[in-house]
């Protein structure tokens, strides 16, 4: 990773109201440093809906537009297009929503945005649950996790959904992934996503220390020990959906070593952990395979 | 110029005379060919608009709210199944004072799947505080588009344009078409204040506690009693301008009526019909057409109905568990004020045929009965 130069100006503020060791205040950060003040948001209901503070407060020096729960893809698509109309073809318009409002209830919406390639950034910050009304399970929650609604005995049995490989499939111009640890790598793909047409979908890990029972200052190494373990392979996808490049260049650590300081994982056998580690050296090894795959197609070298 | 066209096209007429900007819809039998013709007016260039082909009627509300927040001047179009879909982003664009413009053709709610006309999806809506404008003809549906753009954006209220599916929907009359370089005059282009825009910076809808909240709500209602006056005075200019104007009520021999029917919609048209020929047979019955739902005119309904000795109601919608839902309202606008009798009559729904026969019924019964006591009278029903 290449260290770009991160500019000074802060387009969001330190009075927000998000929890100590937020991953999701620090992703904002780092985006908007990217993106800079031609930028216009739209969040629907996650925890940035509360993060931003209390009418008539903002943190963020920015047009911030807050839509309903399933909404944040076609209503950035309808701003776009208000701006547009009004003579504004500068601004990027970002939707900024978390893992509930993207895997689950705001699918269909930005399926539909995706499809019809409309010029947005889409971004979900993933936390892995339903965080903002306290920790329930959402279709990103990983297989093994306690949750409100998947209690230590019942934990959560299915797989976290590919959300990538469903945005990949609807063959627009830029996917990534990025996380918190690397702010350089998160403001590189963000520079990189505004200047491209059409929809663009940036996925952030972002740890939630309160959901995920976590100290606040282990934060930032468990969003990196997530990516060392292959557990969330970083990585962009091009070519409208035709050319992945996951990036590779770390130390790689145990699975163990990134679940065992977070409570929510807590519950799990050590032969439950072997058999997560192996999940997730099975999905890094498809991963790479389908990687190489892409690359071998005639055109693609 | 003047055109023999089907109610769906007189909308899209009045949506390019609008110039609006930005249209977001999803297709639903019987409105589809008002998205279809704008999809055609856009891909020529006779609209200078964004057309947001969404996937579901929840997103082209959602598209519209984004693309008015912004501050462009946007429309949609629905029906019944469809405007449920909208339910809470009809709520949204009232919250957010988006002045969105929305054409609802009437139609009845499944199960079982019906594709004719009835009120329950847009009275179903009463509460979520768009204005509510039923219409009769497809000429007065061209001519009420402009003006909910215009009633629209000075209240900065949603507006909806009702109308019934196929007896308006399909079917083709004269209309005198407008064009966009003698609307202008009458709806100048839409300048909001605020807007989204990265050069005046505003946070819109974020969490207000229970010192705000209330506030804002109240200041909703203020608009839409302001809409009343609003609603008249956009209807006169339109009539200066154009040689056209529809009220907000219309009162029909109603001057020495002992009886009055209310209705709305289509059906009006047919009502008419049976009083001249009541009136001929020397009955005394007028006719009231409701065209502005809400807000609802209150002293023009009292003004009119308070001087007949009986009040006949035609409600093609129901409220379970109540009566009919403009039955209702009539009842509310009189209510302490006189003690005529006001009689409901559920009729027509799911698109069944109100005749002038189905009308004559309502009012042989109406005047016929001394003494009603019920209040919830099914017309027609085969059990």
């Amino acid at each position: 990773m290449k260290a770009p130069r991160i500019p000074m100006e802060e387009l969001m503020g330190s009075g927000h109201l998000a929890c100590q060791g937020c991953g999701a205040t620090q992703a904002m950060r780092f985006a908007l440093k990217a993106l800079g003040p031609k930028t216009a948001l739209t969040i629907p209901a996650c925890c940035w809906a509360v993060i931003d503070g209390t009418f008539p407060h903002s943190a963020v020096d920015l047009p911030i537009y807050h839509t309903a729960f399933e909404t944040a893809a076609i209503t950035a698509a309808g701003i776009k297009a208000g701006l547009e109309m009004r003579g504004d073809n500068e601004t990027t318009v970002m939707a900024w929503a978390g893992d509930g409002g993207t895997f689950d209830i705001g699918l269909q919406a930005l399926s539909g945005v995706a499809e019809r390639n409309d010029d947005i950034i889409y971004v979900c910050y993933d936390n892995e649950a339903y965080m903002n009304t306290g920790i329930q399970r959402s279709s990103s929650t990983p297989v093994g996790a306690w949750t409100t609604t998947t209690p230590v005995d019942n934990y959560k049995r299915e797989p976290k959904k590919n959300m990538i490989d469903i945005m990949a499939a609807h063959s627009i111009p830029y996917i990534a992934t990025c996380s918190v640890a690397w702010p350089e790598d998160v403001i590189a793909k963000f520079r990189k996503a505004k200047e491209i047409k059409g929809t663009r979908y940036i996925h952030i890990f972002a740890p939630c220390p309160t959901g995920w029972k976590l100290a606040p200052e282990l934060s930032i190494q468990m969003a990196r020990r997530a990516v060392t373990s292959h557990v969330f392979p970083i990585l962009e996808i091009t070519e409208n959906g035709q050319k992945i490049e996951v990036w590779k260049d770390f130390e790689p650590t145990s699975v163990r070593d990134y679940l065992k300081p977070q409570g929510r994982f807590r519950h799990l056998t050590d032969e439950e952990i072997e058999g997560l580690e192996k999940d997730v050296e099975q999905r890094w090894q498809r991963l790479l395979a389908k990687e190489k795959m892409m690359a071998s197609i005639p055109g693609m070298e | 110029m003047k055109k023999v066209i089907m109610g769906n096209h007189a909308v899209s007429y009045g949506v390019r005379a609008s110039e609006v900007k930005v249209i977001s819809a999803y297709p639903i039998t019987p409105q589809t060919h008002i998205v279809e013709l704008l999809s055609e007016m856009c891909a020529h260039g006779e609209i200078d608009a964004k057309f947001i082909k969404v996937e579901s009627e929840h997103s082209a509300m959602a598209a519209c709210v984004g693309a008015s927040a912004a501050g462009s001047r946007a429309f949609t179009a629905t029906s019944s199944q469809g405007l449920l879909l909208m339910h809470e982003m009809l709520h949204w664009a009232v919250g957010a004072r988006l002045p969105i413009v929305l054409a609802n053709v009437n139609r009845a709610v499944g199960p079982p799947w019906s594709i004719w006309t009835d009120q329950n999806d847009s009275l179903s809506q009463r509460d979520v505080g768009w204005l509510q404008i039923y219409c009769e003809s497809n000429q007065e549906v061209q001519d009420t588009v402009p003006q909910a753009f215009k009633i629209a954006e000075e209240l900065q209220m949603p507006v909806m344009l009702v109308m019934d599916a196929f007896f308006l929907s399909h079917t083709f009359e004269i209309v005198d078409i407008i064009e966009k370089e003698q609307v202008r005059e009458f709806l100048p282009p839409y300048t909001p204040d605020i807007k989204i825009d990265t050069a005046d910076q505003h946070s819109f809808g974020n969490l207000a506690g229970p010192d705000h909240y209330m506030e804002l709500r109240y200041m909703i209602q203020e608009a839409m009693e302001r809409g009343l006056e609003v609603i008249k005075r956009v209807d006169r200019e339109f009539e200066e301008i154009f040689g056209r104007g529809y009220g907000v009520v219309e009162p029909y021999r109603c001057d020495d009526a002992e009886t009055i029917l209310v209705n709305s919609g289509t059906v009006a048209s047919t009502t008419r019909a049976v009083i001249d020929e009541l009136r001929d047979e020397g009955v005394k019955v007028g006719s009231l057409k409701i065209r502005v739902f809400r807000p609802f005119p209150t002293e023009e309904v009292f003004e009119l109905l308070s001087k007949a000795k009986k009040v006949a109601v035609i409600d093609r919608n129901i409220s379970f568990g109540a009566h009919g839902i403009f039955y209702q309202e009539i009842k509310s606008a009189l209510y302490g004020r006189t003690d005529i009798p006001i009689i409901g009559y559920i009729a027509g729904l799911g698109g069944r045929d109100i005749t002038p026969k189905v009308i004559r019924e309502i009012a042989d019964k109406a005047i016929g009965d001394e003494n009603p006591e019920r209040y919830i009278n099914w017309i027609g029903v085969k059990i």
